[in-house]
């Protein structure tokens, strides 16, 4: 039987891996916890941590060992679970705190990354629990290493919980006010979406969905490095060419990360979920979006044509991504997390990527406006504001709108700031002070639009 | 592994003894040999080899390190990774 590859593919393979970072970023099992309700706050930790121990046991080893067999290095091993106000019906936020510790533990026995769905959906109100959980998770966050939260205050059926807002507005001051010893990173595990998918792998938005089976193996993928490489070949290139080589490097990028969800269900006997057809930077050299959209002739990411180059890319990747997987789901599209694209930290430095240029991106890609740092001294209220713009977005445009900023307790904007690992490190940026108490201060839900009336 | 199939890629510059040099620590594993491609990219060796590790009295892991051992004698690259990787990538 002759090789059934060229050697040009076969390099290309190993060139994509090696010099371009080609990698997965994460391998997440998604568990159920709703058979963990139930019980005083003893009893539901303990179960929680027996559930999560149980089917994410082998995940590390598992992953470990497909890395080896293909030699696709898999950067992140996760955990998402059914969003704890649904699963524990605790009666302090004392002891959801104990609850996110619990997880914590749990994260760190199995030897995962991160562990998701410290989480309440609250898109058109809060439960008793969603309340007391939301109270937690400054203190959850502070006292834990692991352990993402998330919280969904809008949806294209419901609109927006300008309450919900209001509270993650304050939430995130707090975060940042008990993590201000480490540049308040805990407001980096700490996201508040519109339309919050049930599937996502990433972080910090991971969770495990009511409509979710009991566990589930869900994929991301990384290959911002491999599209930059593709597009610097061909300069002058017209867009549908450009559409096209795109396409076919997502598909392979993707094809990655098919081979690895389908191979980890089978060994550890869970059902291979989706893949996030994903375009994740990190913040390694040339693995970067925002170098992407500066190779397609945009001098610096931020300035004119960002936005149109974004969708192009975005939409490109899709289209590859889509035929490479059996099941697409998640996020599924670029991502811009400012901190962790070494080329977005450039063009905010240097004044070209704003905090409005970012909103205006986030109508053409996953997911919001993400690890943005912001200068301590901005109010609860004018984060609140800017968490109902982002929603707005999404809501409007039925797609996945996300929050995740920063309030660098005691800094300013301009100086700089270090998360560390795959969260990198960025500028803070500045924002417009101007005051939105009062529109804020309306309270209520804004009404679902009519986009969601499609019966 | 449904399949027991792997590439092994060996990338470096030029000398005596590279193809025998792996073969051999193939032949110790009880690796068999199934097609061996080569060529000189850019002043560069390039090998490509198809091997099937069915009978191999090593684990995969195993293997990979002796191949890189042999690798760092005789100063080339080695890769090893099973062949799904590429069928994934390249076919439909």
């Amino acid at each position: 039987m002759p090789v059934a590859f060229g050697i040009n593919e076969i390099l290309e393979t190993l060139r994509m891996i090696e010099v371009e970072n080609l990698d997965i970023r994460t391998v997440t099992l998604g568990i159920s916890l709703q058979d963990c309700r139930g019980g005083d706050v003893r009893t539901v930790t303990e179960k929680i941590k027996e559930k999560v121990v149980k089917y994410a046991g082998n995940l590390v080893a598992v992953a470990d060992e497909i890395e080896k067999d293909y030699g696709v290095p898999i950067i992140n091993k996760r955990v998402s679970v059914t969003p704890i106000s649904l699963v524990a019906a605790l009666d302090s936020p004392e002891e959801y705190v104990e609850c996110a510790l619990a997880l914590d533990e749990a994260a760190k026995e199995v030897g995962v990354d991160f562990i998701g769905g410290f989480s309440a959906l609250v898109h058109k109100g809060l439960t008793r629990q969603d309340k007391l959980l939301m109270d937690s998770i400054p203190e959850a966050l502070a006292g834990t290493e692991r352990v993402c939260s998330s919280v969904n205050v809008a949806t294209t059926r419901a609109g927006i919980n300008m309450d919900a807002v209001y509270e993650m507005g304050k939430i995130i001051k707090r975060t940042a006010a008990l993590t201000a010893d480490a540049d308040s990173i805990g407001c980096a595990k700490l996201v508040v979406f519109c339309n919050i998918p049930e599937d996502n792998p990433f972080m910090a938005g991971a969770l495990h969905g009511v409509g979710e089976p009991e566990a589930t193996i869900n994929v991301g993928v990384s290959g911002p490095g491999t599209v930059l490489r593709a597009i610097e070949k061909h300069h002058h290139a017209d867009f549908g060419t450009l559409a096209e080589i795109i396409k076919k490097t997502a598909f392979k990028v993707t094809r990655m990360g098919e081979l690895v969800g389908k191979e980890a269900s089978e060994r550890l006997n869970i059902p291979f979920g989706i893949v996030d057809l994903s375009l994740a930077p990190t913040p390694a050299v040339g693995d970067s979006v925002a170098d992407i959209l500066e190779a397609m002739g945009i001098a610096r990411c931020g300035g004119p044509g960002t936005t149109a180059a974004l969708a192009m890319l975005n939409d490109a990747v899709k289209k590859g991504g889509a035929m490479a997987t059996s099941y697409v789901g998640g996020l599924s599209g670029a991502f811009i997390p400012v901190s962790e694209d070494a080329g977005l930290g450039r063009a905010v430095e240097s004044g070209a990527l704003t905090l409005d240029k970012l909103e205006a991106m986030t109508s053409v890609c996953s997911v919001g406006l993400d690890m943005i740092a912001l200068p301590g001294s901005i109010s609860a209220e004018i984060i609140a504001a800017i968490i109902a713009d982002e929603a707005a977005i999404g809501m409007v445009n039925h797609k996945t709108t996300a929050v995740r900023v920063i309030p660098v307790e005691g800094k300013k904007a301009g100086e700089k700031v270090t998360f560390g690992g795959l969260l990198g490190g960025c500028t803070i940026m500045p924002y417009k002070n101007v005051d939105p108490s009062g529109f804020v201060a309306h309270g209520g839900r804004i009404p679902a639009p009519i986009q969601a009336l499609n019966n | 592994m449904k399949k027991n199939r792997i590439v092994i890629t060996v990338v470096g510059k030029d000398k005596v003894g590279i193809i025998a040099g792996v073969a051999n620590t193939l032949a110790e594993c009880n690796a068999n040999i199934i097609d061996i491609s080569q060529t000189i990219m850019q002043e560069f060796f390039t090998m490509i080899m198809m091997v099937d590790i069915s009978n191999c009295t090593v684990d995969f892991g195993t293997l990979k390190e002796l191949l890189q051992e042999r690798g760092n004698q005789l100063e080339v690259k080695i890769t090893a990774q099973h062949e799904d990787v590429f069928h994934f990538m390249h076919r439909i």
